[in-house]
């Protein structure tokens, strides 16, 4: 297993989570857990996925869900697990 | 498991709060590099340097893109050049072709800081170690990526006070040389007291003797984090607000620590230390005199600056070395003028002067660091500085610097402008009484006494 978040922060529109899983699920990135919030008046949904079974490298994958994020008009944000549970983990 | 407030707040410390890892120095020993000829002595290091190094830059922008955290500088450190260059090097211009041999592996790598031109004259001087010393104001204006630096005492062994006052001189030939780009030379040469061997950070990086072939050191930042952090125990007592430094000191350096075992993994090279340094620079937020006025003062440099800094340095330690299986360099925080907005408009509003900051550097690393003053100092001025600021790393038993600018055709009232993230620096006032027979002397102050500490 090989964890990566992904951050989704932007306004609010139908269809985020779909086009987002939809991409993954061509990739072959397994969603283990979805939550979300809104902070500030922002959406913000993260993540936690398996990127082990992607057909694709790991940047490539960074580039393309930006690029899906511009296109939504959201920011998309793929980072490895492991800052998250070195900085909030003792 | 993660969960999002936690994501959240860590991609705010990235976004908002400056958070990045300033540098990942790559270490090199050119020990295996000595020849007796100067030629072969050139290829030997270009080539050590070109190899070893040559994936540095490409795995620091895989760990920065794979992690979306900045890692500012990709950098290399070498073994002190007086040391590599004792047996080819017959004459200062020897030297300066083994800076210019090291520049061009530097910019072949894609690296921006090369340190390791350095001597270590602590306590006598080879004749090799004057030869690289007088070789400095040609080797860095004729470079563009060289970091020279030199050690003139320890606690061991006292205070090389023949070196001290040749370094007054050479920044001062160092400045003219550099003279129409405000001196900027100066700005790449610092002088020590107990310099560690273990050190990234520039100007003052080399790899020592006591290291191993290669070895990737870390040296974290973060002022922004720890400014915004305190924003949230305003008006809170002292433990509170050591609490909160050491909290977040603790995340900073847990990500300096991954970054440096990814890099060490991905390039197969021992890791080192993570340096917990936290290093201003001169966009705003990212400021250490900010924080010492989050802490409680009106301007840095007021009554009570020692004091909060003092307590500011040891938290960041306190929570860094639980976050760090290896913490080492230079370890405090860097209060250069320069390089941090919040220094530069105390000096301006008269807050801050020469002699507080040295009283400063009595309690946090690493010295008089990026002070600019004026181009007509002499020689034997600058020397006294130096020694001042020696005795307080030699007594104290802790590093100190002095990297300081006296800038060519300025006085006080002017600016001196370096570039990137040098910054720029208004020009600060010296005591103008001689301490010219003081250096002059010559000599060595013998080492101090290590009991009685009063």
């Amino acid at each position: 297993m090989s964890k990566s978040i992904i951050t989704v922060v932007g306004r609010d529109q139908v269809g985020i989570i779909a086009k987002v899983c939809t991409y993954l699920a061509e990739s072959g990135v397994n969603i283990l857990d979805i939550s979300q919030t809104i902070v500030d008046g922002f959406f913000n949904m993260m993540m936690i996925t398996d990127t082990s079974g992607a057909n694709k490298e790991f940047l490539v994958l960074s580039d393309e869900l930006e690029a899906l994020g511009k296109k939504i008009g959201v920011l998309i944000k793929l980072q490895r697990e492991d800052i998250f549970n070195k900085m909030q983990r003792i | 498991m993660i969960n999002i407030n936690e994501v959240i707040e860590t991609n705010e410390m990235i976004e908002k709060e400056n958070l990045d890892v300033r540098t990942i120095t790559l270490g090199i020993s050119l020990l295996d590099c000595i020849s007796d000829d100067i030629s072969t002595l050139n290829e030997n290091i270009y080539r050590k340097i070109t190899t070893v190094a040559k994936d540095l830059v490409k795995t620091g922008h895989e760990i920065e893109r794979e992690f979306a955290i900045p890692i500012v500088n990709k950098r290399i450190s070498v073994t002190p050049i007086a040391i590599v260059g004792a047996s080819a090097c017959k004459s200062e211009e020897d030297f300066v072709s083994i800076a210019k041999t090291l520049d061009r592996a530097a910019k072949e790598c894609g690296v921006n800081f090369l340190g390791g031109f350095s001597a270590l004259p602590a306590k006598g001087m080879t004749k090799s170690e004057e030869l690289l010393i007088k070789s400095i104001p040609a080797a860095l204006a004729e470079t563009d990526n060289i970091c020279a630096s030199v050690n003139l005492g320890s606690t061991k062994t006292g205070i090389n006070m023949d070196a001290v006052a040749l370094m007054g001189k050479i920044i001062k030939e160092t400045a003219m040389k550099t003279s129409e780009r405000d001196s900027i030379g100066c700005a790449k040469l610092v002088v020590f007291c107990n310099a560690p061997d273990d050190n990234p950070f520039m100007a003052g990086a080399f790899h020592g003797v006591t290291e191993t072939d290669n070895v990737i050191n870390v040296g974290v930042s973060g002022p922004g984090v720890i400014k915004h952090a305190l924003s949230e125990v305003e008006g809170a007592d002292f433990g509170t607000l050591c609490e909160c430094i050491k909290k977040t000191a603790f995340k900073i350096t847990r990500l300096g620590q991954l970054v440096a075992q990814e890099a060490s993994r991905r390039m197969n090279i021992p890791f080192g230390i993570v340096d917990l340094s936290l290093a201003p620079t001169p966009a705003i937020g990212d400021s250490i005199a900010e924080i010492l006025e989050g802490i409680g003062l009106e301007r840095v440099g007021a009554p009570g600056t020692t004091a909060a800094l003092a307590l500011l340095n040891d938290n960041v330690k306190k929570g860094g070395i639980m976050a760090s299986s290896y913490v080492g360099g230079l370890s405090g925080a860097f209060i250069p003028v320069s390089e941090d907005q919040g220094m530069i408009d105390a000096v301006k509003a008269g807050s801050l002067s020469i002699e507080k900051l040295e009283a400063m550097t009595c309690v946090c690393s690493v010295g008089l660091d990026m002070i600019a003053i004026p181009g007509s100092t002499n020689e034997y001025t600058i020397a006294g500085i130096i020694a001042d600021e020696m005795a307080i790393g030699m007594i104290n038993q802790k590093t100190t610097a002095v990297r300081i600018i006296p800038v060519i055709g300025k006085e006080v009232g002017d600016e001196a402008s370096f570039g990137g993230l040098l910054g720029y620096a208004p020009i600060m006032s010296v005591n103008s009484f001689s301490c010219e027979a003081f250096i002059k002397r010559g000599g060595r102050i013998p080492a101090p006494v290590h009991s009685f500490k009063n």
